[in-house]
């Protein structure tokens, strides 16, 4: 076990698949010219960017001009948001999220209220992080433009009532994007059935490559570019396409789309297996995020006496890739907002992990590290004054 | 991102535990921001830290700064162990991350809270120790969340 690593991260990235790479390597090195020049060598591209539009498209149920391609998810959020935000400030100046979006959306809402008037409403989620629809109705003005709700999230993995925020979003004539960065590929998506008018995704959360992902953009919503120079992707997004990435992203959709079941199927009967462990052998633990309406690859656990960092130190040092929405992970004093809006006290937050699995972690790997989980939370608790505390108060 | 000396004592924490009696025991910290330091000496009738103990709940930092407190404090006078400065302990670790700083002054306020505590069981004063600011019991109002 010296050297192997036990990759449990994949909410944070995945590794890109080899068939991947090989869809790529020949965008990088024979045809390499601009889809924008008139030469065969350039324009012939546009066309294999035509054909992985289809392909992402399909995935989702849509034409494929609905999909424009951007440099990844945080871009499509930005995108998605500000430029709906301008495009209808005619009609108001109003949008309502949640309060455990990803710092891409609750960011730029910030950014939105602050440098651009507009005013934003962050609706609750209950204790397993799934939004209040009755609060999110009540919460729907005259002048609201926009709600988006993000998919699936990725600290807890709960899943959305999307189908239903898309009815209540249509019913009232507003507009809904969702960030479904962590749920396409993992889950089916129909923008269509789901009343979806905007969704942004990431290549390299599904084995494609980083640095490229897409907004869906419902056919006569009238948002404009965000990023100005040159007339591609219906001059609705400059910049000389991203042709490898696309590609790669396009086959890594393809694979996920074609593998969905049998992976969701595997990822389950690991999480269920890891979560059942945990919760049995190490004391003084919960799950965070709702049991049922979870991601097939998602775990987040909080050990009450200890704390993220430490624990996400010493699971490295066993080999094992994690992460924490502890503060000393998150970069300031505060641990992760999607915990803290589940209801959990800061000390409990702290001392939270996420375990994300891919389809090629095994059982065994499983085994290992819930053996490694007990042995370092007890270490850890040995050395907690709050453990101390807690104990003594108990006699 | 953490020096080989600050992975070293957090891998392997100097004088982790508890002293039952202790003649000082000094708790910093809050759990809301998630690093809590408990330091517990042992002083002998010649005002020398005979033994000395540690408990945190905290990042690596946390672990390791404790853990050097207590080594750089271990055997020392009173007067001796509160010229300890976070500043010491960085130094003696190599270096913290510049976000980690605050856990070094955690340890060196850990030591003057257990100083202070042993002050008031023996009604002294121990001339340039002020009244800890941070201790638990007084910080733990309920949270806004």
């Amino acid at each position: 076990m010296d050297k192997k690593i036990i990759y449990l991260d994949h909410a944070a990235t995945t590794a890109t698949r080899p068939e991947v790479v090989e869809a790529m390597r020949p965008y990088f090195t024979e045809y390499y010219g601009n889809p924008s020049s008139v030469y065969d060598l350039g324009a012939k591209n546009k066309q294999v960017i035509t054909r992985m539009r289809e392909t992402i498209g399909n995935a989702l149920g849509t034409a494929p001009e609905n999909i424009y391609f951007t440099a990844g998810g945080t871009e499509a959020d930005n995108w998605a948001l500000v430029a709906a935000a301008e495009a209808y400030r005619g009609k108001g100046d109003h949008i309502i999220t949640s309060k455990i979006e990803h710092h891409a959306i609750l960011h730029t809402c910030e950014y939105l209220q602050k440098e651009r008037g507009f005013d934003v409403t962050y609706v609750d989620v209950d204790e397993n992080g799934i939004i209040k629809l009755d609060e999110l109705k009540k919460a729907i003005r005259p002048t609201t433009i926009l709600i988006s709700v993000m998919f699936a999230n990725n600290e807890i993995g709960t899943i959305q009532p999307i189908k239903e925020i898309g009815q209540i979003a249509r019913e009232h004539g507003v507009l809904f994007h969702t960030d479904a960065v962590q749920a396409f590929g993992q889950l089916p998506i129909s923008v269509d059935d789901m009343n979806i008018d905007m969704l942004s995704a990431s290549g390299h959360k599904l084995n494609g490559p980083k640095g490229i992902g897409f907004l869906y953009i419902r056919k006569g919503v009238k948002i404009r570019s965000f990023i100005h120079g040159g007339a591609q992707e219906r001059k609705r997004r400059a910049g000389t396409e991203n042709v490898p990435g696309i590609v790669g992203m396009a086959k890594a959709v393809e694979i996920a789309v074609a593998t969905m079941e049998e992976r969701r199927a595997k990822e389950e009967a690991l999480r269920d297996h890891l979560i059942q462990r945990v919760l049995a052998e190490v004391p003084y633990t919960r799950l965070n995020g709702s049991a049922r309406h979870r991601l097939p690859n998602n775990v987040n656990f909080s050990f009450q006496f200890i704390e993220g960092e430490s624990l996400l130190i010493m699971l490295d040092m066993a080999g094992i890739c994690a992460s924490s929405g502890s503060a000393c992970t998150s970069g300031s004093l505060d641990p992760s907002h999607v915990l803290l809006a589940i209801g959990l006290p800061h000390e409990i937050a702290h001392g939270s992990l996420r375990l994300t699995l891919g389809e090629e972690n095994t059982m065994e790997e499983i085994d290992y590290v819930v053996d490694k989980i007990k042995e370092i939370v007890a270490r850890l608790r040995a050395m907690s004054p709050l453990y101390e505390d807690f104990m003594k108060n108990r006699k | 991102m953490y020096s080989e000396k600050v992975m070293d004592h957090f891998q392997n924490p100097r004088n982790v535990g508890e002293i039952e009696n202790a003649s000082g025991v000094g708790t910093v910290g809050n759990a809301k921001c998630g690093d809590i330091m408990r330091i517990y000496f042992d002083i002998d009738e010649d005002q020398v830290i005979r033994d000395v103990k540690f408990k945190t709940f905290g990042c690596g930092a946390a672990v390791a700064t404790s853990s050097m407190a207590t080594e750089l404090v271990k055997g020392k006078t009173i007067y001796e162990a509160l010229e300890v400065t976070n500043k010491a302990v960085m130094e003696a670790l190599d270096g913290l991350p510049p976000v980690k700083v605050h856990c070094s002054l955690l340890a060196e306020e850990a030591i003057h809270a257990a100083l202070w505590d042993y002050a008031q069981k023996n009604h002294i004063q121990i001339e340039g120790l002020e009244k800890p600011k941070s201790d638990i019991s007084e910080e733990e109002e309920e949270e806004d969340y």
